[in-house]
């Protein structure tokens, strides 16, 4: 079971809602996923009438957890208002942390997103900031009281894979808190990949919304990270380079 | 100021336009295959030479377009708050010379108007005017985004162009976008088009997308007016625009529209044609160039159209538009800028949508994200 902040899930596999041909499609996507969070962008929402938005509507699970993000902000201050309009209409105190002023290639601001983390976490929030995949940064939040930290693998909707594995081995082994890979994996193997690896949880909405299936591509998914998150826990045999048959460098010692 | 002015001055036009035209099939297939394209692979792509590739460039931009934006398309509708303008403009309804009946919408005229686009289950709604800087001006525009603010989730407005304080003034109302388009980047053919008024100033408007860009303003769109000049060298200066426009102001968003030329009563025959599969290739050009630009379709194109090129790489779309100021209720028999194509009604634009597979999103902004005060 993994354990963010005061809650525990059965499901590594987190997945957003964005991009799907019909809210239908989505919500069956999404219940074959078995994902017990699902982000949900405020700017997609009603917030007026949010009782009644057709989004909202069809994530109403008991085993589903609404992770409202801020994506459309592009400071600390527009993310911390937008959080606080979070908890107001959708009731969490849960908040996905994206602020890419870049809306081309939707690069995470490290400076704002630590600055809002900071004032967030007084605030009472349950931060989870998209970051880059920077060892550094992710202490930092850390000491800033985040929940947990969702490096990229590759740049957001790219599909790319876990370009970036060198620094979330590193993450990885140094973070106190949950590291969740967020952007760029493309395809149930790099999802396999970042759980054996050792990361606790990723989130997938590209790869699921814009593929040939989307509902059996959510249940692949899940197979994937429960295979890698196996994998991990069964501790992986190292890669051999070469066989070991005679050892021509230090066979003198047995002379 | 440094401004894109001084990178257009380098170019000349007909250099510009001999070199898309000697393009070739090479060249062509060298666009295709880079992953990252440059400035002389769009040139090959909106190029004759490029033609016989159409299949294969759809099918690249319907990929580009899905992998970034999905299986969605935005939905936005006009509102026509004003044709009064001091502008003579060769190929517009609401040219200064045209006798028509001038109207500006008061607040109680909006409102009525506001009601039927809100029916409709707009959020996004795009305010047009002329440019009439007496009675038309940014107190005006003030009034109006104060008035429009809490009942639209998205407000763009493509008015005259405006200093860059005004433009500050402005965003703080909820103003997102702005859309200016160039009209043409021909000097010497946009002083024919335009030949009195403020719009005779051609650098003014040039420099306007910097002006928006200074202003912090989140989405600027820009095109030309495809008729008015050879459209592949128009088009390669909105791409060099762009490309300027997004490494300086790399906090904006960008759109593109390709509007044709559209009959009016009394107005100008296209000098030059573009048929429905030059403007198919011009849009997988913009696509295959630029994977993250926004590239709108407005109601000027017919609806078998507008029904196949959803899926080729647009983003947005309108439907139901009037391009008459009180068309949607207060006077809905006035003089219309440009007559439409394509009259279906959103909801029949909708249902076209989810049949080819896609879902139209009515709100992708809220206000209150940037703050706005109202």
């Amino acid at each position: 079971m993994l354990t963010i902040a005061d809650k525990t899930f059965k499901s590594r596999l987190f997945t957003g809602t964005g991009k799907f041909s019909s809210s239908i499609l989505m919500e069956e996507a999404l219940l074959a996923s078995g994902s017990e969070l699902v982000t949900v962008a405020l700017k997609r929402v009603d917030m007026k009438n949010n009782d009644q938005d057709d989004l909202l509507m069809r994530l109403k699970y008991p085993h589903i957890n609404l992770f409202p993000n801020t994506s459309g902000v592009r400071n600390a201050k527009e993310a911390v208002f937008a959080a606080q309009l979070a908890r107001e209409t959708l009731e969490t105190n849960w908040i996905k942390l994206e602020i890419h002023p870049d809306p081309k290639y939707l690069m995470p601001d490290p400076i704002e997103t630590l600055k809002a983390t900071e004032e967030l976490a007084k605030l009472g929030f349950i931060v989870l900031p998209y970051i880059h995949a920077d060892p550094v940064l992710c202490k930092r939040l850390e000491d800033a009281g985040t929940s947990a930290v969702m490096p990229l693998g590759s740049p957001i909707g790219s599909n790319k894979g876990l370009k970036t594995i060198d620094f979330l081995e590193i993450i990885i082994s140094q973070s106190n808190v949950p590291v969740i890979v967020d952007a760029g994996i493309g395809s149930p193997s790099d999802a396999a990949w970042a759980m054996e690896i050792g990361a606790d949880a990723v989130l997938v909405n590209t790869a699921i919304a814009v593929s040939g299936n989307p509902v059996q591509m959510a249940k692949a998914f899940k197979m994937a990270v429960e295979a890698g998150r196996m994998a991990y826990e069964a501790k992986l045999a190292l890669p051999a380079t070469h066989a070991v048959a005679s050892s021509p460098l230090t066979c003198f010692l047995d002379e | 100021m440094n401004s894109f002015k001084d990178i257009f001055e380098t170019y000349n036009w007909d250099e510009t336009k001999a070199s898309i035209y000697a393009k070739t099939s090479d060249d062509v297939e060298r666009a295709l295959a880079s992953e990252i394209r440059t400035l002389e692979d769009f040139k090959a792509l909106v190029s004759p030479a490029a033609a016989p590739y159409l299949e294969q460039m759809a099918a690249i931009s319907q990929q580009l377009t899905l992998k970034r934006f999905g299986k969605v398309i935005q939905m936005y509708i006009p509102l026509y708050l004003s044709n009064e303008c001091k502008n003579i403009c060769t190929y517009c309804g609401f040219s200064y010379d045209n006798k028509v009946k001038r109207k500006t919408l008061s607040p109680m005229e909006i409102m009525q108007e506001v009601s039927v686009i809100k029916n409709m289950g707009y959020d996004h709604v795009l305010l047009v005017t002329g440019e009439d800087n007496e009675n038309v001006h940014v107190d005006y525009f003030k009034k109006v985004l104060d008035l429009l603010c809490p009942h639209f989730a998205h407000i763009s407005m493509e008015v005259q162009p405006l200093d860059l304080e005004d433009y500050q003034q402005l965003t703080p109302y909820g103003l997102n976008t702005v859309l200016v388009y160039q009209e043409t980047y021909h000097k010497e053919d946009y002083k024919k088009h335009h030949p009195k008024g403020k719009k005779t100033n051609f650098d003014y408007r040039l420099e306007t997308p910097d002006r928006l860009g200074q202003a912090g303003i989140h989405k600027m769109g820009l095109g030309v007016l495809i008729g008015l000049e050879d459209w592949r060298t128009d088009c390669f200066f909105t791409a060099l625009h762009l490309n300027y426009l997004e490494k300086k102001y790399w906090q904006s968003k960008y759109s593109l529209s390709f509007p044709r030329l559209r009959p009016f009563s009394g107005g100008l025959e296209p000098k030059v044609e573009m048929n429905n599969r030059e403007l198919v290739q011009l849009i997988c050009a913009y696509r295959i160039f630029n994977q993250e630009v926004e590239l709108s379709i407005s109601t000027r194109e017919s609806p078998n159209f507008r029904n196949n090129i959803i899926k080729l790489g647009i983003t947005n779309i309108s439907a139901g538009s009037k391009t008459n100021p009180g068309g949607y209720a207060v006077e809905r028999e006035s003089l219309e800028q440009f007559e439409i194509s394509d009259e279906r009604s959103p909801e029949q634009i909708a249902q076209m949508i989810i049949e080819q597979g896609y879902e139209p999103v009515w709100k992708d902004w809220d206000n209150s994200l940037a703050q706005s005060i109202c």
